[in-house]
């Protein structure tokens, strides 16, 4: 694996790039969003921030990996793999959480937005306390997918 | 998975957590441009304190699980240039990011003396600090750096 990364070539590193720096800012995303709707103890404001957070940070954070996964896939040649050979198992795992998470990162951001505007309207903070229990499950699951990234189980 | 690939991912796990604190400290930074009371400032203290474990960790576990990889993985030596730039840079964004740390806190440790003597009303000394340029620029130079690691991780320049 290591020697793997010291001979891979340079064209690749652009694309790793992006991928990296973009799953680095939608963990930081989730981590402050998760971080401001955890302790917000029901003030407007801090809820608010919260799901910007999520939003503004998060949201582009997952796009730019998404990109950035895509582009170092094909450069990588693993979508010219023949039908009947198997992909590792670390880039099944990667694929899965990150594309699960993408639609679990969807539905929390439209479950929060629909709290938030019940916040205008005064109304609970049911909602967003249920997008932070999902930005906690990603927040989690994007752990996992780091880890299998990074070390690249068999 | 051997010793060193589960020290590889504690390395990766740890320069994200790094990051993700760095990123937290971001949007307090842009929250608290608006804030002027005490009480809006200090209810920001337990995402601070979320920020400064994700950091203190992240750049604890980056440096050390680093240093453990370049004596462990052939082929890597301590004295190789992208390490002894990684290692230098490490120690920028900890000194940059302390500093950082010190500018902000000046505005919490205001507002905490202004709920002590029972004022809670907007202060434009307090928005002031909160919105210190000093910790903008600090800030900033914190992320850069942590931006250049980060190609310097990827593109392992001389290796």
């Amino acid at each position: 694996m290591s020697v793997l990364a010291s001979i891979r070539p340079d064209d690749w590193n652009f694309p790793l790039f992006v991928h990296v720096l973009g799953a680095m800012i939608l963990v930081g995303g989730l981590l402050t969003g998760a971080s401001a709707l955890a302790f917000a103890r029901g003030e407007v404001r801090s809820l608010r921030l919260g799901y910007w957070s999520l939003l503004a940070v998060g949201l582009p954070g997952f796009v730019l990996m998404r990109i950035g996964a895509e582009w170092i896939y094909s450069k990588e040649g693993w979508d010219d793999l023949p039908d009947e050979a198997d992909e590792p198992a670390w880039l099944g795992i990667g694929w899965l959480i990150a594309d699960l998470g993408g639609l679990l990162l969807l539905i929390s951001l439209i479950v929060g937005g629909i709290g938030v505007r019940r916040l205008r309207a005064g109304k609970g903070t049911g909602l967003l306390k249920a997008t932070l229990v999902l930005s906690l499950v990603l927040l989690a699951a994007y752990v996992v997918a780091v880890w299998a990234m990074a070390g690249k189980p068999d | 998975m051997n010793l060193d690939d589960w020290i590889l991912a504690l390395h990766v796990l740890s320069a994200f957590a790094f990051v993700a604190g760095t990123i937290v400290f971001w949007v307090l930074i842009v929250a608290v441009r608006k804030t002027d009371t005490p009480e809006g400032t200090i209810r920001m203290e337990p995402v601070v304190k979320v920020g400064n474990a994700a950091t203190g960790i992240g750049a604890g576990g980056t440096i050390v699980f680093g240093v453990w990889l370049a004596f462990s993985v052939g082929g890597y030596d301590i004295w190789d240039g992208w390490i002894i730039a990684a290692i230098v840079l490490s120690a920028i964004s900890l000194a940059t990011g302390q500093r950082t740390g010190v500018a902000y806190m000046q505005g919490m440790t205001k507002a905490q003396e202004l709920q002590s003597a029972g004022q809670s009303e907007p202060n434009s000394d307090l928005l002031a600090l909160n919105r210190t340029s000093n910790g903008v620029l600090l800030h900033g130079l914190t992320t850069l750096v942590l931006v250049l690691i980060l190609i310097d991780m990827i593109w392992k320049p001389g290796a």
